[in-house]
């Protein structure tokens, strides 16, 4: 059984992380593989790099900074945003990253992903699902979040892990930012729906959070931003509660632990 | 030190590299050359992906011929290690055969892609010298090799299977020591530097 992960996100904009970050002692907090060794040092269980750019353009520019941290990690990573083909996926993986993420070409051509998956494995397809509670239950959203698909949740969900996804990346758009915690109920219903592990983000504020969404919401691993960003909640107290709570975690190690505190 | 890793399937040979690089080794080879693996000093045989298509490759590319036949250490990570048995589930595929397991799905009642940090325990070996016992490594695989009488370290998904195997020259790995953190790195530095 492998331990609940913890998972930074990084959102990336021109190669340079966009989110307020208060870290004491970074050299420089918009530098995000420096961002992003800080945290593995920290005990982070993985990473997420989402470049929200996404214009062509500026492609490249991503794909090394993929290559940058894929030569100082020695944790694995995900990176994401506005990936829309097989020829984007490879660059992404030759530069060194470990996971992809897809999400709105995945809804509008749901055939992206068995086609991901039979070039490249489902180990390294991420398939991310944006959910909003609509009247008629959770639907999920494309585009950011600014549009509506008229694909049930559960439905979207069980199809992507059918078609190949690896993991099924859940974030409840309602929940996001609010720091009041995660979806835990949909979380839930996706996470007994599909055979695949669901990592659950959008709405992490306190430590009782991660503990609901692991306990109740049965996601095999939380992702969350700001929380982290801002060191309202370090990782090493993180782990530290939720191994507490009987949530099997990868302990924080002593020398993981004496390298924070330099 | 020559030290080659394989390239057949555009899989994680960068990021292995990169680990390399890491723990002092920058002049690592990546090839798909049966002329320049038959030459190393060490050999890394990675792997990501899809079993069937993965021998196709090595196949076409006959790398397929030299690895059974490599007197240097080798070592096979994840699909890597897979291909180094007799046969795999998935595909219903042939394998090179130096290790006589088979590769078989996990059962279903777990979530599969086995997918995270896991903690194995390990038999006494210069290549886990200086790493604890229940030391956590990181696992990404949806197939695995039943414990056997070459298996190195166990680790558990509702089933136990063979974290790692050994037998002569060739090593296989179930976890990925290029993500495993210092662990990782630690079990590279023993097959890089050590009497394996």
């Amino acid at each position: 059984m492998p331990a609940k992960r913890i998972i930074p996100c990084l959102d990336v904009k021109e190669g340079r992380t966009v989110k307020g970050v208060h870290f004491t002692g970074l050299r420089d907090a918009g530098d995000p593989v420096e961002l992003g060794a800080r945290y593995a040092a920290q005990g982070a269980d993985e990473l997420v790099f989402l470049d929200i750019t996404a214009s062509i353009e500026n492609r490249p520019a991503f794909a090394r900074l993929v290559e940058e941290t894929a030569s100082v990690l020695n944790i694995p990573f995900t990176a994401g945003g506005g990936i829309s083909s097989c020829r984007h996926v490879e660059t992404l993986l030759r530069s060194g990253a470990d996971k992809i993420t897809v999400n709105t070409a995945a809804v509008l051509n749901p055939a992206l992903i068995s086609r991901l998956a039979a070039a490249f494995g489902s180990q390294c397809i991420v398939v991310a699902v944006d959910i909003r509670r609509g009247e008629s239950g959770w639907e999920v959203w494309t585009h950011g979040g600014r549009c509506p698909s008229g694909r049930g949740a559960v439905d979207w969900a069980a199809e992507a892990a059918d078609r190949g996804a690896g993991e099924i990346l859940l974030t409840s758009m309602d929940h996001d930012g609010t720091t009041n915690g995660f979806a835990a109920g949909i979380t839930r219903l996706i996470a007994d729906a599909v055979p695949v592990p669901v990592i659950a983000s959008g709405g992490a504020g306190r430590i009782s959070h991660f503990i609901d969404v692991f306990q109740q919401g049965g996601a095999e691993a939380a992702l969350a931003a700001s929380v982290f960003h801002y060191g309202t909640i370090g990782i090493p107290e993180l782990k530290e509660r939720l191994a507490a709570n009987g949530i099997p975690v990868r302990p924080v190690s002593e020398e993981r632990r004496e390298n924070e505190a330099d | 030190m020559n030290i080659v890793i394989i390239e057949y399937n555009g899989g994680n040979t960068r990021s292995v590299q990169f680990a390399l690089q890491r723990i002092g080794f920058p002049k690592t080879v990546i090839s798909d050359d049966p002329t320049v693996i038959l030459q190393a000093d060490r050999v890394i045989f990675p792997g990501v992906g899809e079993a069937s298509s993965a021998m196709r490759r090595l196949r076409s590319l006959r790398i397929d011929r030299i690895i059974p036949d490599l007197k240097q250490p080798v070592l096979g990570i994840c699909l890597g290690m897979q291909l180094l048995c007799s046969g795999s589930a998935e595909g219903e595929t042939p394998c090179l055969g130096i290790f006589p397991d088979m590769v078989r799905r996990f059962p279903a009642d777990k979530k599969v892609p086995h997918i995270g940090w896991a903690r194995i325990r390990h038999a006494d070996s210069p290549l886990f010298r200086g790493i604890a016992q229940d030391e956590w490594f990181y696992f990404v695989h949806s197939y695995c090799v039943p414990v056997n009488p070459g298996t190195s370290s166990v680790c558990r998904h509702g089933v136990a299977f063979s974290a790692a195997m050994q037998k002569d020259n060739y090593t296989g790995c179930q976890f990925h020591p290029e993500k495993s953190g210092s662990a990782g790195e630690r079990f590279l530095t023993n097959f890089i530097k050590g009497d394996v």
